[in-house]
């Protein structure tokens, strides 16, 4: 590209120009801004504005464009120049819509629409175009771990969209859970019948498509490189090993039962009891005929219990959603043989998510009998069980006689090694600690993926050892870019679930795969082409960046420098904020950009009584929140200056010192929900901000500066009432505080 | 114990669901409950019955016959329909109450000298005699089923409601003569002799 050429446009329309003195916005953008080229234009988003713009850059050979006018996030198809750099002066939604109507305040409403200006023009002479990582690579194929439903329909549904995909599966033949089941739950109307699993012609298919490679008793023995370039050791059952490379990852472990023995109370281990897989294995012996134990007598009564060791903290906390459909199918199995026979359901509720209800009416058609109960003990009768629960609609205590007592037990995920107590072990062993070396090495061999990332060998955990990232926020996605989770490792659910996952975690596979060999970022910044670039020769090796980043994206190599997996970041910049000599930035994003926003705002002096407030909004939640605030016309204090950020993860503690240096009265950190709740797109930024931001205090008391002059909050995007009240309670409390003794200096 | 009840009770072997899916009008919906308890906070008069609805659904699946048949509850219901309207599973609750009373009182194991029966059994008599209720009859026959002096003490209560009755031409004092028939009071009884012969035929 040639020469720097600055451009600004100052738009007068939506109001903008009844509002604000658009010449002095021009004048400003002349003389403090120094654009080369200033216009105004009444209309700037339709057509002939934009043709303007872009015969500008044709014909005056503008590389920077400054728009002044609305939100970034407003009007992006009419601003849409991908190969010159861009900023936006927010003046419509960010000024005259949340300040006050009437001329009382054309003053202060004027002051906030000139420093928008400048802080556009001051990032526009420090962005540059993405030139797009020049490293990228061209794998589009899919390794798929995990031959049961989610993984043959993950590995079919790449297949079916023409992507080469690889299948592992651990067992000696496809189809998992479901490939052991007698019959599944129905998934059409009318929802009455248990209906053939299929998983036998599903295999078939897919051993059969041409672009499936199927690998049976196969195992990950390692996995390194990222979206895109993946390089996989695939370990063979005889122990030999074969090299591959994929483009991204689905992981479709599923689970394990959990085992029934460690329910003792319940019978676990005694003879007539077992577990839904193993009542299925009966039923598949039976083969529709009248169902038998394992000693050969017929079952004549069956009891099942519901939640057996789920949804209780001694065993699994959680609900694992298939258990009262399975039971209910299950209990048909014996009905269907032999209607006399007397099948009792104990439930603490009963829940059949989906078009479960149809079915649970058509087993009470049935006379299946389900009872509302809590039981307490299972005993050997001899011939059969003893079952003790609370009836709790009758509120009395029964005791059952059965034939056979089957527990609903739980999913357990397959998702490998907890990557928190690697971590521990990993801090441990490297303090010299042998017996911590060895349980890492145990640790190891449990591992799914074998990542030979710096963060660990397996997906992290979100909650429950379930390996998601936001299961609703953004499903199948895991807090490793380009490696995508489905079916019951995710979370538990049942085979419909399982296959629809599937579906959308191959579809995200393949994003991911393509995303990648574009040199672009994956979700939340699908498209960007901007990547971390590191000086390492300023790099302190510190390894801030290579433990916080929360995808997993810098290793470091054998001198301890960190190594940027590009394809594996996700561009939330929290490597930036981390480091602490401020050697990695992005392209269009970079301590330089957001710095010199902050200090092209002028600052009053203390008499004027006109505070500063710097915002630091998360792109994701708390700007939109602002920019909805606006369009409801809910009017906030015009002493704020917003400045949005990638994520507050990105925020470097250099810009918090240099906005109080300069004079501002106090810093407002807008951020999403952290903890365990968290809904930070990035995983832990927010987190990582409130970390920091805690330990500013000391350098706040070092200015001789007061500790609220810092402020944190968490603010989700349907928040615009609540931030507008935020701002001026804050606003409020810094008048009282009285100005910054820091003006003037800066 | 009645012969019928213990036809009844060697029939069924202890299935007491079956029984009732079988022989109790509209039994066979008892199944579909699904234990919700809108019909139990629903009822006008729940707090007045031993148990609700949704327990005697649940004491039928448990077997609990004698509890079920003998249970004051079943005759409580008041024909409000509100459980019927409110009820998830579409189950007809009020009618199965009834089925239960009747089935019970067929079976004679009914709670003796419950007033609903008592009431009906004198409403019923009242009725197949004439064709129609003889007001007067009925209400002497309810305020004398407990003995002579209650019955007169009853009487004395009511008389201020049958005098005003009487004054405005409500209450005839001559029907207690026998009182006036249906126009064709062969035919009723006929059809009712009908009706009787179907219904045995579910019946044991």
């Amino acid at each position: 590209m040639a020469e720097m050429k600055t451009a600004a446009y100052i738009c007068s329309g939506c109001g903008l120009g009844d509002k604000l003195d658009v010449s002095q916005l021009a004048k400003i953008a002349q003389r403090e801004g120094k654009m080369a080229l200033v216009r105004e234009h009444a209309f700037l988003c339709n057509s002939e504005g934009v043709q303007m713009i872009r015969d500008d850059i044709e014909k005056e050979e503008v590389t920077h464009v400054c728009i002044a006018a609305c939100s970034r996030r407003a009007k992006t198809e009419a601003f849409n120049f991908p190969d010159i750099a861009m900023t936006r002066a927010n003046l419509r939604e960010g000024v005259i819509w949340v300040v006050s109507e009437g001329a009382e305040h054309d003053e202060v409403r004027q002051e906030m629409a000139d420093d928008y200006v400048r802080m556009a023009c001051a990032e526009l002479k420090k962005a540059k175009v993405p030139a797009g990582n020049p490293n990228h690579t061209h794998l589009k194929n899919i390794l798929v771990v995990g031959g049961g439903m989610s993984g043959m329909t993950a590995a079919l549904e790449a297949a079916e969209a023409g992507y080469e995909v690889i299948l592992v599966e651990k067992q000696g033949s496809l189809g998992g859970w479901a490939g052991k089941l007698y019959k599944r739950v129905p998934f059409k109307a009318p929802y009455a019948e248990p209906q053939e699993t299929g998983v036998a012609e599903l295999a078939a298919r897919v051993s059969a498509h041409p672009l499936i490679a199927v690998h049976l008793n196969t195992t990950v023995a390692e996995t390194s490189g990222a979206p895109g370039r993946y390089a996989i050791k695939l370990a063979q059952e005889s122990g030999a090993v074969t090299e591959i490379a994929a483009g991204s990852i689905v992981q479709a472990t599923g689970f394990t039962t959990y085992d029934i023995k460690k329910l003792p109370e319940l019978g676990g281990g005694l003879d007539h009891v077992v577990d839904h897989a193993g009542l299925e294995s009966l039923a598949k012996a039976s083969n529709g005929g009248p169902i038998r134990r394992a000693d050969g007598k017929e079952v004549k009564s069956v009891v099942f219990l519901q939640c057996a060791g789920q949804r209780d903290e001694a065993h699994l906390p959680y609900c694992s959603g298939h258990c009262c459909a399975t039971s209910i199918k299950q209990a048909m199995y014996f009905k269907d043989a032999n209607p006399e026979v007397s099948t009792i359901v104990v439930y603490d509720d009963l829940r059949v998510p989906g078009m479960g209800e149809d079915f649970y009416r058509s087993a009470q058609h049935k006379d299946v009998i389900f009872s509302k109960g809590k039981a307490s003990k299972v005993e050997s009768s001899g011939s059969g069980c003893k079952v003790t629960y609370r009836d709790l609609i009758l509120d009395t205590d029964l005791v059952l006689d059965a034939d056979l007592v089957v527990l609903a037990t739980g999913q357990v995920p397959s998702s490998g090694v907890n990557v928190a107590d690697w971590d521990r072990l990993t801090k441990e062993a490297e303090g010299g600690s042998e017996e911590a070396r060895q349980q890492r090495n145990d640790l190891k061999r449990i591992s799914i993926l074998n990542l030979t990332y710096r963060q660990g060998p397996d997906l992290p955990k979100l909650k429950y050892g379930f390996a998601d990232s936001h299961f609703i926020c953004f499903p199948y996605e895991t807090q490793r870019t380009g490696i995508y989770t489905a079916g019951p490792v995710r979370r538990p659910m049942d085979i419909y679930q399982a296959t629809e996952d599937a579906t959308g975690a191959a579809l995200k596979a393949i994003q991911a795969a393509e995303n990648a060999s574009l040199g672009r970022a994956a979700h939340p910044r699908a498209g960007d082409l901007s990547y971390p670039m590191v000086r390492l020769e300023g790099c302190t090796q510190c390894k801030r960046c290579t433990v916080e980043c929360p995808f997993g994206a810098i290793d470091e190599d054998e001198k301890r420098f960190p190594v940027f997996n590009e394809q594996r970041c996700r561009r939330c910049g929290t490597c930036m904020g981390a480091c602490p000599v401020r050697v990695i930035s992005f392209e269009n994003y970079s301590v330089d950009t957001v710095g010199s926003q902050i200090k092209a705002v002028e600052i009053p002096d203390e008499f004027s009584e006109k505070p500063r407030i710097l915002v630091l909004a998360c792109e994701n939640d708390a700007y939109p929140a602002l920019d909805m605030a606006g369009l409801s016309r809910i009017v906030y204090s015009a002493f704020v200056r917003v400045i949005p950020v990638r994520c507050l993860g990105s925020v470097n503690t250099i810009w918090i010192t240099d906005a109080l240096n300069s004079g501002y009265d106090g810093v407002m950190m807008m951020g999403c929900r952290k903890g365990d709740e968290y809904q930070c797109h990035f995983v832990k930024g927010s987190e990582l901000a409130g970390y920091r931001m805690s330990k500013i205090g000391d350098t706040l008391t070092q200015m001789g500066l007061e500790p609220q002059r810092v402020s944190t909050y968490e603010i989700a995007i349907t928040d615009n009432a609540r931030i507008a009240g935020l701002i001026n309670d804050y606003v409020a409390e810094l008048v009282e505080l009285g100005p910054s003794p820091m003006k003037g200096f800066g | 114990m009645s012969d019928l009840n213990q036809k009844a009770v060697a029939l069924y072997g202890g299935n007491f669901l079956k029984e009732v899916e079988e022989r109790v009008e509209d039994g066979e919906w008892v199944s579909m409950c699904m234990q919700c308890g809108v019909c139990a906070g629903s009822c006008p008069l729940g707090p007045h019955w031993e148990h609700s609805p949704q327990k005697i659904f649940r004491m039928i699946m448990a077997g609990k016959r004698e509890e079920v048949l003998t249970s004051d509850s079943v005759w409580m219901c008041t024909s409000c329909y509100t459980c019927i309207v409110r009820c998830p599973r579409k189950l007809p609750i009020t009618h199965i109450m009834h089925g239960l009373a009747h089935y019970a009182h067929r079976l004679d194991v009914a709670p003796k000298g419950q007033p609903t029966r008592e009431l009906a059994k004198i409403f019923w008599n009242s009725l197949i005699r004439t064709g129609r209720v003889n007001e007067l009859k009925f209400s002497l026959g309810v305020y004398f089923k407990d003995g002579f002096s209650q019955g007169i003490k009853n009487l004395l209560g009511m008389q201020g409601v049958a005098l005003g009755l009487m004054k405005a031409k409500r209450l005839n004092p001559m029907e207690i003569l026998g009182g006036h028939k249906c126009k064709d009071i062969g035919g009723i009884q006929k059809m009712l002799a009908k009706a009787q012969e179907i219904e045995a035929r579910r019946q044991i």
